[in-house]
């Protein structure tokens, strides 16, 4: 077994195994992790594998966030299903994005996909959609046990939930990424003109790369609705999708796996810069940001290659 | 039609904001072909070292060009500390570079002076010009300053050799080098320049406003949007930009029936979102042609 | 003696059992013998980070209890943790410090969206949410939520006062309101709706939202301006506040400003705004105002000032902030020396539902504090006033809001 598959295998065992020796509090972060890194891998499938920009996904996390929460609320929907009704509401939305964005390039589509993120809250505030969205009161839905009576506490079974799926997400992405239209994706990253000209069709891949990542953002949304049983629109601002643009770079843009390291960094890093200093916890944050950055310029992902690559060179 | 007017007004008067701050996104942009999120964060900071001098006693037109001098040099220090080790990094890690500076800078900002909103005094006095109010003096002075601003930008990338060597060596860095440029050193003149830019903007802007630190956030956004909609590679676009996007938020606010007041900011967003999709180098810029 | 072996086991075990089980009791809700936990969850960062003085006002009210020989002859140990106005990262913090830092409590926590994330987990949990920092009314649910419990007057019952007074002054006017677009706002309406009765709709002439992001409210003000009303109802934080009374003076609106209890501070709002441009401004408090010269030599206001310069000096005393985090935290203390035989969380509930008739050091004289097993809003009576350019001049004596609320 290659060295990866090993370093995998440990991984994946730790995820299974920690929620047993872990307080339910802990339990919760890392399930915090866990939806965290599902939205990373939804942007990191747009912006590492593709090449487009998002500022963003906060909208696509919200979208999936609310269908969850209006589904069980208003419409007693198992929370099992809210997740493919979230996925492919998500969908739809980022295709229908995804094409106005293909005349954007760049630093425009940044600016795009950034007026996307602040235009989310105000719009989830409307009065207009206030029968559904509960306004700026937000949405209160409750957790679910598990299920079959078995010995799970909420907090592990929804663990256990997310862990799941999670990693058929994960599966499936690694399946997009290495068939032919993953393929032409990157090839579309790498050189349009030249994809184009060889026969792939820029603009329907661009738009479904759009929408693909809608939905992996949209069903961690939707989990984290559930996992946190509350939303509103305070809870979506513009800094969840900065939040989500750093763990991704911090993770390793281009590297599927990095997303884990990316929630983490999402979820701790800013409570380790607050236990620092409490007034210059913002200070602390983005100090350690840099350093990272300094130490990692490529991100996780990047900095595990260079690793692999000298060993291999020995 | 007072209405339309008074709001056409008053949407210019904001516009003068966002036209101030437009032109020191696009100032930073022609130096690096990047968009600086901290950007807002640095004029804030500016803004409130302004603040402190004059809390000192330091009269009003000796604190605001100590100001300038101070931006220039730590915007310059600041590129070439903190960007040095990064050069060669993708953009993405750049921009998470900026991120980091915003949260640096408003933390700092707030653990220095505290959150509460500060008065901020105004050159021009707080007296109405042509009476009932339709345009503050300080409004008018705010846009008269700005338009001063674009001009020396102007005749500084156009007429001097400085200007010229920071253009090159944005847009082509490598063939800047060959011709005897230093890069770095232009880049890091480049964001001193933003960061006096900024300066300017925040001291103009702190009075209308108040002066705290989270008060530069949105205007940012506004101002990207109209250095956006002009063309990040036109000042006068930008400056432009600006002004269009208060009047254009102004007006539906006031006149989109039911969903207008809550949605200004996302309809302003739209409407450059829009302009973007047919005019992607802005209703000014030029058109960047790429080379197969 | 094989006997007395295994009988000295027994005692053994059994005196160290109950040892165990003694301080596992006694640790299992936050409370020791020399210490209480109390957790407090506030925004010392993001778009409401301007509040944190509230917090750190009742971080250092907790120093002086403790220096004073804390409650119950216990020290307090106050564990606090940022959330950024974020629910959740409300949710998170509030769960760490119920679960992982075991507290007693949890005091204080600000805004409507974050205490409502963490509504139901408190009561489930059954953890005092002990006078949370807003005046969503909803938090006044004792039925429902017997956990949880607001302080300051709620927003309805302030909206009902102003409405009452409109009605009693200005039967006749028309009323433009400027609200900031969240719960905060929102509420504030539903109290003066609920106030004018049928005649709300005939009354309101218009109702200008702002956004916490919008620069200015200019074009608010100009536009309730040009809607012809003669009553202006200010529901906005400080900043906007401010920027709200500078507009309508430079254009000349030339309406009877009544402006909410969050933004009446003379030296955070007032003087940005200009005194002369407030000058005949109207408003309704609870609380004194350090700026006010009627309160020089005070008692209260001056055991106040005291604590700010000896135990919180960076504090701003121009803010109304500081005077509010004095004012809550006071209320806590007190609430805790009623619950020293009965230090458990049911106790301190109990005792929080039982106040009579307390008054804190910055009350406005005559305001008292009341609860009891159907009432939890302790905070329900307000003085209206209004500015004369200098201060502000308390008139028509204290009003009780709480035939208002439901």
């Amino acid at each position: 077994m290659s060295p990866a598959t090993i370093s995998s295998l440990i991984v994946l065992a730790a995820l299974v195994l920690c929620p047993f020796f872990l307080s339910g509090f802990t339990v919760f972060q890392l399930n915090l992790m866990l939806i965290y890194a599902i939205a990373i891998m939804g942007l990191n499938l747009l912006t590492g594998f593709n090449g487009q920009f998002s500022l963003g996904h906060g909208a696509f996390y919200a979208i999936g966030a609310y269908t969850a929460a209006i589904l069980m609320d208003q419409y007693e929907i198992s929370y099992v299903w809210t997740l493919p009704v979230a996925g492919v509401i998500c969908f739809v939305s980022g295709f229908l994005f995804g094409l106005p964005a293909l005349r954007l390039e760049g630093v425009y589509l940044a600016l795009a996909t950034f007026a996307l993120a602040v235009a989310t809250p105000q719009m989830l505030k409307l009065s207009l959609f206030e029968h559904w969205t509960g306004g700026v009161q937000g949405i209160v839905i409750l957790k679910p046990d598990a299920p079959f009576g078995l010995p799970l506490s909420q907090d592990q079974w929804l663990y256990f939930f997310t862990l799941a799926v999670g990693l058929l997400l994960y599966w499936a992405a690694r399946n997009l990424v290495s068939s032919r239209s993953g393929r032409a994706m990157m090839a579309i990253r790498d050189n349009p003109l030249a994809a184009r000209s060889m026969g792939v069709n820029v603009a329907l891949y661009k738009s479904l790369a759009f929408g693909v990542s809608a939905l992996y953002t949209g069903m961690a949304g939707a989990l984290g609705a559930i996992v946190i049983q509350f939303v509103a629109p305070d809870s979506f601002t513009f800094v969840l999708s900065v939040a989500l643009l750093v763990g991704l770079v911090v993770g390793g843009v281009g590297w599927l796996p990095g997303a884990i390291i990316g929630g983490a960094f999402i979820v701790f890093v800013p409570n380790i810069a607050e236990e620092i200093s409490k007034g210059l916890s913002g200070a602390m944050y983005g100090v350690m940001l840099i350093l990272l950055i300094y130490v990692m310029p490529t991100g996780a992902g990047g900095l595990i290659r260079t690793v692999t690559d000298r060993l291999k060179r020995r | 039609m007072e209405t339309f007017i008074q709001q056409v007004l008053a949407g210019i008067a904001t516009g003068g904001i966002y036209a101030c701050m437009a032109l020191a996104v696009v100032m930073i942009y022609q130096a690096i072909h990047h968009l600086n999120f901290a950007q807002g964060e640095m004029a804030m900071f500016s803004t409130f070292i302004a603040w402190q001098l004059l809390q000192w006693g330091v009269p009003y037109w000796l604190a605001f060009g100590l100001t300038i001098v101070i931006s220039l040099i730590g915007g310059f220090v600041l590129e070439r500390t903190v960007f040095k080790p990064i050069e060669n990094a993708p953009v993405l890690s750049h921009i998470v570079v900026f991120i980091a500076l915003f949260a640096i800078f408003n933390s700092l900002a707030g653990f220095i002076w505290d959150f509460t909103i500060k008065p901020f005094p105004s050159p021009f006095g707080n007296a109405a010009l042509f009476g009932e109010g339709l345009i503050g003096a300080h409004q008018a002075g705010m846009i008269v300053i700005t338009l001063v601003v674009l001009l020396l930008l102007f005749a500084f990338f156009r007429y001097t050799r400085i200007g010229l060597a920071m253009r090159a060596a944005a847009a082509n860095p490598e063939s800047a080098r060959l011709v005897g440029i230093r890069v770095g050193t232009m880049t890091g003149l480049g964001w001193g320049m933003a960061a006096a830019v900024g300066s300017v903007a925040g001291i103009l802007i702190a009075p209308m406003v108040f002066l705290e630190p989270n008060m530069m956030l949105s205007i940012l956004l506004y101002g990207f949007a109209g250095a956006v909609l002009g063309g990040l590679t036109s000042p006068g676009g930008a400056v432009l930009g600006g002004f269009t996007v208060g009047v254009v938020e102004n007006l539906a606010g006031t006149y989109i029936p039911v969903v207008g007041a809550e949605l200004k900011l996302p309809i302003a967003l739209f409407l450059i979102v829009a302009v973007l999709v047919f005019k992607p180098s802005g209703l000014f810029g030029h058109r960047v042609v790429q080379r197969v | 003696m094989m006997n007395n072996i295994k009988r000295l086991g027994g005692v053994g075990a059994a005196v160290g059992f109950s040892i165990i089980a003694f301080t596992a009791a006694a640790q299992e809700n936050g409370v020791t013998d020399d210490t209480i936990k109390i957790g407090l969850v506030q925004p010392f960062s993001g778009p409401a980070s301007a509040y944190s003085q509230i917090a750190y006002t009742n971080e250092a009210y907790f120093k002086m209890i403790n220096d004073n020989g804390g409650v119950c002859g216990r020290q307090i140990e106050l564990i606090t943790y940022d959330d950024g106005y974020s629910p959740p990262k409300t949710v998170e913090q509030t769960r760490k410090l119920v679960e992982s830092d075991g507290v007693f409590l949890i005091f204080n926590g600000l805004g409507t969206p974050t205490n409502s994330a963490i509504h139901k987990y408190m009561n489930a949990k059954q953890v005092p949410q002990l006078f949370v920092a807003t005046g969503a009314s909803k938090f006044g649910d004792p039925e429902n939520f017997p956990w949880t419990m607001g302080w300051q007057p709620n927003y309805i019952a302030e909206g009902k006062i102003y409405a009452r007074y409109i009605l009693e002054n200005h039967p006749d006017s028309k009323i433009g309101i400027l609200y900031q677009n969240d719960d905060y706002g929102k509420d504030y309406i539903n109290g003066l709706r609920a106030g004018f009765g049928e005649k709300a709709d005939s009354m309101i002439v218009m109702e200008q939202p702002y956004e916490v992001a919008d620069p200015t409210v200019d074009s608010q003000i100009i536009n309730l301006k040009a809607s012809g009303a003669d009553v202006f109802l200010n529901i906005a934080t400080p900043k906007f506040a401010a920027q709200a009374i500078k507009k309508a003076a430079e254009i000349s609106w030339d309406a009877v400003h009544i402006v909410n209890s969050v933004s009446n501070s003379v030296g955070s709002v007032l003087k940005p705004a200009g005194f002369e441009n407030a000058v005949g401004l109207i408003s309704a408090n609870y609380g004194k105002d350090p700026q006010d010269p009627q309160w020089e030599g005070d008692a209260g206001l001056k055991k106040w000032s005291d604590f700010m310069d000896k135990y919180y000096p960076d504090g701003d005393k121009t803010s109304s902030f500081t005077v509010y985090g004095y004012g809550v935290t006071q209320t806590l203390e007190y609430v805790l020396k009623s619950s020293c035989d009965n230090l458990t969380r049911e106790g301190v509930m109990k005792a929080a539902a039982s106040i009579k008739d307390f008054e804190t050091d910055t009350a406005l004289p005559g305001i008292k504090i009341n609860t009891s097993e159907t009432d939890f809003y302790p905070i329900e009576q307000m003085q209206l006033m209004k500015f004369n350019g200098e201060r502000w001049e308390l008139f028509g004596g204290v009003i009780d809001g709480s035939s208002a609320t439901n």
